[in-house]
């Protein structure tokens, strides 16, 4: 009898231990997508503070490129619109963005004298930076909710998971067409 | 992949207590030879590696940067290396971006300090700076990074003070053995020395030549293979090997030595700094595996930028033999990663935007 509840009670320990370790990892994955989001969500409002004062260098300089300079302002106001929490809308909207922008740092190969300034030339590595911070933070995001949704979906956290109510995170994708080209910015 | 320094830190932990063995060893038999009582050896021993640690711990970046003469920049002093270091901070998930440091030195080389990771800096001396282009800037900051992000600069802190005792004590130990004289036999009766004194003595001398050799050895063994898991993870970073493999190449073509440079702050560099052009160190005495191995490595990823690729490139170069990644990191990244593989043309050495 004695050994037998020991048996049972040794099991029953082993099942909690099981239960607390699996779901602390979870909250730990969770965190660190939550995280990683924000970290995504700083790089992006850096961008929309630093397309104003592109577009305040670049005016005097590109006399025939309205309509380039207007998608832009236009891409940025949509993306600023979107609420934060919606991946998917907010991943497409930046994507345009994104396209919006590497066009418009394209035709800048036609004004030589706007790439002589040094407003301008300080501007663009703040830019061209903010654009890895951007993909790098990504990138690192999307390991994140990768590792997140293996643990969710894995036997045997899965079922814990489940029973828990965890939801997989979304992956912040590439949705533009366009923007699967590496844009491309000339520097030199 | 973020679940490495786990598995690392076990065998860290191996080392360190291997090569506290051999101190406290030392210090055991220098007790009981020159006071005929081993624990006050040993307290010795406890107290002189107490002291180096505590050192190390609160003072070592402090220490190391000064003596490098390396100066603190902020963003607008150089907004490039700035924000490449922020790009690889954000790549690596660090929490906090670390200090920059510029080195006025013409010779190439960078390393990185810090015990933990809010509190860390990197360095990088004024020649490299100039001779890299962007990609190969990434590449260097990716490594030093994850030398942080990796407990590495704690550990080789650690491994050295350890290092540093067990050579210290043999050294002065030796000394006052050869040319001291007897220690505390003249004053012991002349009882039961003899044969015990004599045994004690030889075990005692031949720890003092042995150890320092052995301790050096691992420190090596593990300073390599740290600067191998480095190279991986930067590749993972930067999704770029390319870019790390040609900074490489730049600072082994370069033949300067860093002055600034010691044998105990070596390992924290990305390159060997003593190292001699033409002149291939010993593989057991080196804190770095040679440097065209490490680029043909990352020249033989094949598309891939993940440890698996790393670890296969490895296998590759060596052709037979264990991997470098330890198993239990690559079974969790074992997801494959591209890596970027858009050409950098010659009148455009700055691949500035990344395809995202």
């Amino acid at each position: 009898m004695d050994i037998a509840l020991w048996v049972i009670l040794g099991i029953l320990a082993v099942l909690v231990l099981f239960f607390i370790l699996t779901y602390n990892g979870l909250i730990r994955l969770r965190n660190q997508v939550k995280n990683a989001w924000a970290q995504i969500d700083v790089q992006l409002k850096r961008r929309y503070d630093l397309i104003p004062n592109l577009m305040e260098t670049v005016r005097g300089y590109m006399k025939h490129e309205r309509e380039t300079m207007e998608a832009v302002t236009n891409a940025r106001n949509l993306a600023q619109r979107v609420p934060g929490g919606s991946v998917g809308a907010r991943s497409i909207a930046e994507g345009e963005l994104s396209s919006a922008l590497s066009k418009l740092l394209a035709v800048v190969e036609n004004y030589p004298d706007l790439k002589a300034n040094q407003n301008f030339l300080a501007l663009q590595e703040e830019l061209s930076s903010t654009e890895n911070k951007i993909s790098f933070s990504r990138q690192y995001y999307n390991d994140s909710v990768l590792n997140f949704n293996n643990k969710i979906q894995m036997f045997p956290s899965n079922i814990i998971a489940s029973m828990s109510g965890f939801k997989i995170g979304e992956f912040f994708e590439v949705t533009v067409a366009t923007e699967r080209e590496a844009p491309r910015v000339s520097f030199s | 992949m973020w679940e490495q320094i786990r598995s690392n830190r076990i065998r860290s932990v191996v080392l360190v207590i291997v090569m506290g063995i051999f101190l406290f060893l030392i210090g055991y038999f220098i007790g009981l030879y020159f006071f005929d009582s081993g624990i006050a050896g040993l307290l010795i021993a406890l107290i002189i590696w107490a002291i180096m640690t505590l050192v190390a711990y609160f003072q070592g970046d402090r220490i190391l940067l000064a003596s490098a003469g390396a100066k603190k920049i902020s963003h607008d002093d150089h907004p490039r290396l700035y924000n490449i270091v922020e790009e690889m901070r954000i790549a690596s998930g660090l929490p906090k971006t670390p200090d920059i440091y510029i080195i006025d030195d013409t010779s190439l080389n960078a390393f990185a300090t810090g015990r933990d990771p809010n509190k860390c800096a990197v360095a990088i001396t004024s020649g490299l700076l100039q001779q890299l282009n962007r990609d190969e800037l990434q590449g260097v900051m990716a490594h030093e990074l994850s030398h942080i992000k990796n407990r590495d600069v704690l550990l080789m802190a650690m491994v050295s003070v350890l290092l540093g005792a067990i050579v210290m004590l043999s050294w002065y130990a030796s000394r006052i053995m050869i040319f001291g004289g007897g220690g505390s036999r003249r004053n012991s009766s002349s009882g039961g020395g003899g044969a015990g004194q004599a045994i004690i003595m030889v075990i005692a001398l031949v720890l003092m030549i042995m150890a320092p050799i052995f301790a050096q050895l691992i420190y090596f063994a593990v300073s390599r293979k740290r600067e191998y898991l480095a190279d991986a993870s930067a590749a993972l970073y930067t999704r770029y090997p390319e870019g790390l493999a040609s900074a490489l190449e730049k600072l082994g073509a370069s033949a300067r030595q860093l002055k600034s440079a010691n044998k105990a702050t070596a390992p924290m560099y990305i390159i060997n700094p003593f190292r001699k052009k033409g002149l291939s160190a010993g593989e057991l005495t080196s804190t770095h595996p040679p440097i065209m191995e490490r680029i043909r490595i990352l020249r033989s990823m094949g598309g891939g930028a993940s440890f698996v690729d790393y670890d296969k490139a490895y296998r590759h170069v060596h052709k037979g033999g264990g991997g470098v990644i330890p198993a239990a990191t690559m079974s969790l990244s074992g997801t494959s990663y591209q890596a970027i593989t858009t050409e950098t043309s010659d009148d455009e050495p700055d691949r500035l935007t990344r395809e995202s």
